[in-house]
């Protein structure tokens, strides 16, 4: 990876996929002012896998919410590949979303009538795919995520583990620059959890996408590339990976 | 290709790369349906009970102008006037009791969905995909709805009538004056046709603000609610 910004034959490539500035969500409850995220500067590399860790209500589905474009900020800017989302249009905005933003999310989200094939395929009919092209795209995405067999299912007769790789091939559709996670392991007990991070871990590899996932998962740290830790809406700090074997324990401490 | 940055396209460009085909959005909008039939069903039935009902006094009023001229064949005098007042009332009645019915079952039927609505927006829906789709779904269950409503309605009308006035008689309501409107009577088979169309219409426009209010929320409040 660059340093520097250069032209690339399919457009601009830019070192920093997500760039947050001064970035802040207040919620009013109740007459009070909820700071939710607070002045959140975060820049995110091309390729990277970034865990936002911290504990409960301390903003993490907040900042989810913000670089996937589906909430707006009170304050401040996200840039995804330098374009401020603020300035977009709602039409270029579902654009984003559908072709250069992957979601994954703890409760899977599947779409309860649809089997995991039409699952996989509807964001690829959203961007204007032909029918025969998107069933042989998901087809492989399913394979990819080892549920070949499984296609004709619904959610309701896949495993959670399952539901989660369908959303996984699912986020994978448009072939995303970003996959967003949001406790993608938090409704899968250990070993299963482990599975999707190991998944998700492989498509960061081999497909180069951005992976930023929330979580209170420890185990998620092993394959991070750099663990945000976010505390009542502001960054408390920032590891990559060399720093982070030592602090686990202190963690894992400081949680009983 | 992930990582090579993809510019976002102009206007048309997104057009022509963000879309949901009519054809597709009512293969999902079938499939929808089928999948939750349970469901559907109780989504037509607010229809469906307002259209029988509304058909029932229809019949009802046509029947009762073709009894009105066998009984002047006979002699008797009938009481038209009270019928016609009586049925105005019924009809009104009967369109209360419908687009209630209407509303709230799509009312529902979009509330339920928040959760499903904000991850399509995830996964690049416009506004007007979501809306498109409800629309869809609310017009089959509506004419699926008042067409079952119509038949059933003039169908325990026709076996009731046929007791009284005999089969003869009661197959010639069809053509019977089932109201008047303006002072001119209409007959009982345009009445229960636009009561048919009334009721695909008026789902459809019942499905039209919960949709659109629904597509515009944000992804973020449409997936935090819980159903
Ligand atoms: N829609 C909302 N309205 C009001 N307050 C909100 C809303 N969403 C979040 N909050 C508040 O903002 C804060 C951050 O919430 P957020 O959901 O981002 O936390 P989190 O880190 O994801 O927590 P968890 O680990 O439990 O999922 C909390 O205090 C929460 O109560
Ligand atoms: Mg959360």
């Amino acid at each position: 990876m660059t340093t520097t910004t250069g032209e690339a034959a399919g457009g601009s490539v830019y070192e920093y996929i997500v760039r947050t500035k001064d970035l802040a969500k207040f919620y009013v409850m109740g007459g009070q002012e909820v700071r939710a995220l607070d002045n959140v500067a975060l820049d995110i590399r091309r390729g990277e896998y970034v865990s936002i860790m911290g504990p409960s209500g301390s903003g993490k589905s907040t900042l989810f919410n913000m670089i996937g474009g589906l909430d707006k900020p009170t304050k401040g800017t996200v840039f995804i590949d330098e374009v401020d989302m603020a300035q977009l249009s709602a039409t270029e905005l579902a654009w984003l979303r559908c072709r250069k933003i992957g979601y994954i999310f703890q409760t899977f989200n599947l779409i309860p009538v649809m089997t995991a094939l039409e699952n996989v395929t509807l964001p690829m009919v959203f961007a204007g795919l032909s029918t025969d092209e998107a069933l042989e795209k998901g087809a492989n995405l399913l394979k990819v995520v080892g549920l070949g067999d499984r296609r004709d299912h619904k959610p309701t007769e896949l495993s959670g583990g399952q539901q989660q790789r369908v959303a996984i091939a699912r986020a994978l559709a448009n072939d995303p620059a970003i996959i967003l996670a949001d406790e993608p392991t938090g409704n899968l007990d250990l070993r299963t959890g482990k599975e999707i991070i190991a998944l998700l871990k492989q498509m960061n590899e081999e497909k180069n996408v951005t992976i930023i996932s929330a979580t209170h998962d420890l185990k998620m740290i092993d394959v991070s590339d750099r663990v945000v830790w976010i505390r009542d809406g502001k960054i408390e700090r920032i590891e990559e990976r060399a720093d982070i074997k030592v602090q686990v324990g202190e963690m894992e401490g400081e949680e009983q | 290709m992930a990582g090579v940055v993809e510019r976002i396209p102009d206007k048309a460009g997104i057009q022509k790369q963000i879309m949901l085909p009519w054809s597709k959005a009512l293969q999902m909008t079938r499939e929808n349906i089928f999948v939750r039939f349970g469901r559907s069903v109780i989504t037509a039935s607010g229809i469906f009970l307002g259209t029988a009902f509304m058909s029932a006094v229809f019949f009802g009023g046509a029947a009762a102008a073709v009894k009105a001229k066998l009984d002047l064949e006979q002699g008797i005098t009938p009481q038209e006037a009270e019928m016609q007042a009586r049925i105005i009332w019924l009809v009104t009645m009967s369109l209360v009791v419908a687009t209630v019915g209407i509303v709230n079952s799509m009312l529902m039927s979009v509330t339920e969905r928040y959760k499903e609505i904000g991850t399509m927006k995830c996964l690049g829906a416009l506004d007007r995909f979501i809306v498109r789709l409800f629309i869809l779904e609310a017009l089959l269950l509506g004419v699926l709805g008042s067409v079952a409503g119509a038949v059933v309605g003039t169908g325990a009308m026709t076996i009731m009538w046929m007791g009284r006035i005999g089969a003869k008689n009661t197959f010639a309501a069809w053509a019977a004056p089932a109201m008047k409107l303006g002072g001119s009577p209409v007959p009982l088979w345009l009445c229960v046709l636009v009561g048919v169309v009334i009721g695909g219409v008026l789902s459809m426009l019942a499905a039209l603000y919960p949709a659109w209010r629904a597509a515009k929320m944000p992804p973020a409040a449409a997936l935090r609610s819980e159903f």
